[in-house]
């Protein structure tokens, strides 16, 4: 399945994020984007997931104040389609925790990275649990080590001065504005098996 | 999880503002502090990532950029992880194949490429893969190849170097050489699943273009789904909410519908019990939206594949069924999805009887709430439409024309109008019927459509006067469109001779007709009826005088092309003896045979994509309509 893009809006027409398979210049991006925006946010619930928008298929849904949207080839299988972005949402939700819209806002560069471990070339890279994940914690380490490394050498010669100071925790991860207080959490996106049939956030 | 706390203090500060100005105020304010910094040769690799990063943020909000990407692309050379990363992060989003800069770029991706480290190779194969074009398919492809196929390569590599060659073949073919054919296929036996989704995907767009060549993909996909599905020799971590692993099998399934049905029978039992498994899959209504979307989404490349092979009556009968169920299902995906597979369906199948029986259903999708099914249901109809239920079927949709959505109008005319003319029993009836069409949607009616209705009448003789008669009936009463116009006096023009002595079709009446709607068209349409009038002046010299007024009026048009038309016939009509105007205005001989230029209007509109489409919607014949349409009259 060649997924020519993705792009999260909010419901005020904000992009938060947007990734392209294609080559397309600036200007056509702007149109695509404002095109399928002005579809999307027009839908009502209750209707299918599936667009048709010039000659490719667009498939969304609704996950809290975001739209995930998936633009993809008109040959294209439209229900696994759906299932990706589900999948990109699930690794989110694992990694953030109760993944919200200020999480990919104020982390966007992680959301993006999450992105790449999972589609690359516009193809589902791997389906697996935890094998996304995997590789970010891979990067996380490798970056907080270096981070660490960068700030024992800046604070060495102090610490030298120091009498009686033998070790040094290094281990000063900048805190992380609070985006769990946001009531805008759709973490339900996990376990739940919702009585009755309706998935509350299905459409 | 560490974050930068100015990047963190500045996107607060912007979502802090109120109002545009104020955030772009504080946008302006920070570029130029960033422009500052860059300026300085001293910037840490930290304070460089910094700042690229609150530039991504900016573009990401949708303000241009436009400067900061030598910084990004000096973040790629450093051999701090995430300045890299940052640095490969800015150039996919700043950068497409076609900028400049990315020959910048090719020396640190190949460095990173050949690097010992692996997350390394990943962040090179990522850039590859987003921003890839034709020169670094030149020049990086053996590289890229040699990673995926190295024994050393650990597997979440491999699954990248896979994609990131698909990305490339498709920027330019050739990087792929066939000698690497038979080792890409081998790596489909790879135990790692997800290096097997990334190859299949890989083997997917090679094998399209050269069936031949990846031949032995068949078997492997075949095998490989029995292993799934019925071995279930799947690791847990691959199952997703029950389904084992269903993006690999709706890949496979796809894989499999670019090849003929496989000549060997161990692969087409197997095949044939594969897809008996997966449509036996219990379908009564799952609680859990994901589990009941994986599980159709694989049935529904299932049945496209089993209606490519031809699986026998059993298992087509069970496939209807099923495709039954869903058209009127409650869900509105499943209805959208079943009456697309059910198009496929009729594009295929010979006999369309049990399609038929749902005909009801069908017709009623044209009222659903969604237009996404509408529009579903309309391409449907378009391909079960045979002669027998033709007229019921072509009755409905211009019924629903009248109210349709405007995006859905263009399409629907010219499906009715090829339609009418395929299955028309009856001349009379095709002729009313794309009347009837114009004088509903004429605005949506493209040229093709009445000037093949002209070419038609032109060939037909028997129906030339009623065209003629019906035409001016119409053209007398209150008609909006001009298509009407256009091709009523192009018919009258050729034909009204025929009916001139029917009452109420004399010439000065049909003239009147005409001259009724003449002020109110496009240039287009007059210059037409300029030329429909010397026709009449050669056929009812009755009503010369009032036709030489008109050319008069024209002959000084500010429309060069009227202007001409009108001097020219002003003269042709006014000359001594009529053998001149005689010959001009002689009958136009019959068309020859041609296709519709609608039907290659369908086809255009089908939408292409990296993959090639493995249907056409419009009933067995629909690809091959080329005996003349003509003819069937």
């Amino acid at each position: 399945m060649a997924v020519q893009y993705v792009i999260l809006l909010s419901r005020q027409g904000k992009v938060r994020l947007a990734k392209w398979f294609l080559t397309l210049s600036l200007k056509e991006k702007s149109k695509i984007v404002k095109d399928v925006s002005t579809l999307v946010l027009g839908r009502r619930t209750k209707m299918c997931n599936f667009l048709e928008y010039k000659e490719s298929k667009v498939i969304y849904r609704r996950y809290a104040s975001l739209f995930f949207i998936a633009g993809i080839d008109a040959t294209d299988n439209e229900l696994i389609t759906l299932e990706i972005i589900h999948r990109y949402v699930e690794q989110m939700d694992r990694y953030y925790g109760n993944v919200c819209e200020l999480d990919i806002i104020f982390n966007f560069q992680k959301a993006y990275y999450i992105l790449d471990e999972l589609l690359l070339a516009g193809e589902l890279q791997e389906s697996s649990k935890r094998d996304v994940l995997r590789r970010i914690s891979q990067q996380d380490a490798l970056e907080e080590a270096e981070g660490d490394e960068e700030k024992f050498s800046r604070l060495m010669p102090y610490i030298s001065q120091i009498p009686g100071l033998s070790s040094y925790d290094g281990s000063g991860s900048l805190p992380v504005p609070g985006p769990g207080s946001s009531s805008n959490s759709f973490s339900n996106v996990r376990a739940s098996r919702v009585a009755g049939g309706r998935d509350a956030y299905y459409g | 999880m560490s974050s930068m706390r100015g990047l963190v203090q500045f996107i607060a500060d912007l979502r802090n503002a109120r109002a545009r100005e104020l955030e772009e105020r504080r946008i302006n304010k920070e570029m130029a502090n960033i422009r500052q910094k860059f300026k300085d040769s001293n910037l840490s690799g930290y304070q460089k990532k910094k700042y690229v990063c609150k530039l991504l943020y900016i573009y990401i909000l949708g303000w241009n950029i436009d400067f900061g990407h030598l910084e990004a692309v000096n973040l790629i050379a450093s051999n701090n992880f995430s300045e890299k990363q940052i640095g490969y992060l800015a150039i996919s989003l700043l950068l497409n194949e076609n900028h400049d800069l990315i020959n910048l770029v090719l020396n640190s991706i190949r460095k990173d490429l050949n690097d010992g480290n692996e997350l390394y190779n990943c962040l090179a194969l990522h850039a590859i893969a987003n921003v890839g074009g034709k020169e670094m398919a030149e020049s990086l492809s053996s590289d890229v190849h040699r990673l995926l196929i190295s024994p050393l390569s650990k597997p979440f590599v491999k699954k990248k170097a896979a994609l990131t060659l698909l990305r490339l073949y498709r920027k330019y073919q050739h990087c792929v050489p066939e000698e690497w054919a038979d080792r890409i296929v081998s790596i489909m036996n790879d135990p790692d699943l997800g290096v097997v989704t990334s190859v299949s995907s890989l083997v997917l767009a090679l094998a399209q273009d050269k069936p031949d060549l990846y031949q032995k993909c068949y078997g492997r996909a075949v095998f490989r789904l029995k292993a799934i599905l019925i071995d279930r020799q799947v690791q847990n971590d691959y199952m997703y909410y029950r389904v084992p692993n269903p993006w690999l099998q709706v890949r496979l399934l796809r894989l499999l519908q670019y090849y003929p049905p496989s000549d060997d029978p161990d692969v087409a039992a197997g095949l044939l019990d594969v897809l008996q498994f997966i449509l036996d899959v219990v379908t009564e209504p799952l609680r859990n939206v994901q589990q009941s979307n994986a599980q159709n989404a694989v049935l529904f490349e299932a049945i496209n594949l089993a209606i490519h092979i031809d699986v026998g009556p059993a298992l087509m009968d069970k496939i209807v069924g099923k495709l039954g169920t869903f058209i009127s299902s409650r869900e509105t995906n499943l209805r959208y999805l079943g009456l697309d597979t059910m198009a496929h369906l009729a594009a295929r199948a010979e006999d369309l009887s049990p399609i038929r029986a749902h005909q009801a259903t069908i017709l009623n999708s044209l009222r659903d709430r969604d237009i996404s099914v509408r529009r579903k249901g309309l391409d449907l109809l378009y391909s079960m439409c045979g002669y027998q239920n033709a007229a019921t079927i072509v009755g409905e949709l211009l019924k629903y024309l009248e109210v349709a959505d405007y995006a859905i109008r263009e399409d629907m005319v010219i499906k009715i109008a090829i339609l009418t003319e395929k299955h028309a029993t009856e001349q009379r009836w095709y002729i009313d019927t794309i009347l009837r069409l114009i004088s509903v949607a004429g605005d949506y009616v493209s040229d093709e459509v009445w000037q093949r209705a002209v070419q038609i009448v032109i060939n037909n003789e028997n129906l030339q006067p009623y065209a003629a008669h019906t035409l001016l009936q119409y053209l007398k009463g209150p008609t909006y469109f001009e298509a009407m116009v256009k091709i009523g006096g192009y018919v009258l023009g050729e034909f009204g001779h025929l009916i001139a002595d029917t009452q109420g079709c004399t010439p000065i009446e049909q003239f009147l007709a005409l001259q009724d709607k003449f002020g109110s068209c496009s240039a287009f349409t007059k210059a037409l009826l300029l030329s429909t009038y010397i026709k009449f002046v050669n056929l009812f010299p009755e009503i010369k005088p009032q036709l030489i007024q008109v050319f008069h009026s024209y002959s000084r048009s500010l429309d060069s092309e009227l202007q001409q038309r009108a001097c020219e016939y002003l003269v042709l009509a006014s000359l001594p003896t009529d053998d001149l105007l005689r010959t001009v205005c002689d009958e136009m001989p019959p068309f020859p045979e041609r296709t519709s230029a609608l039907l290659s209007r369908i086809h255009e509109k089908q939408g292409k994509g990296e993959d090639r489409r493995t249907w056409f919607i419009g009933g067995k014949s629909g690809v091959s309509d080329t005996e003349a349409l003509i003819e069937g009259f």
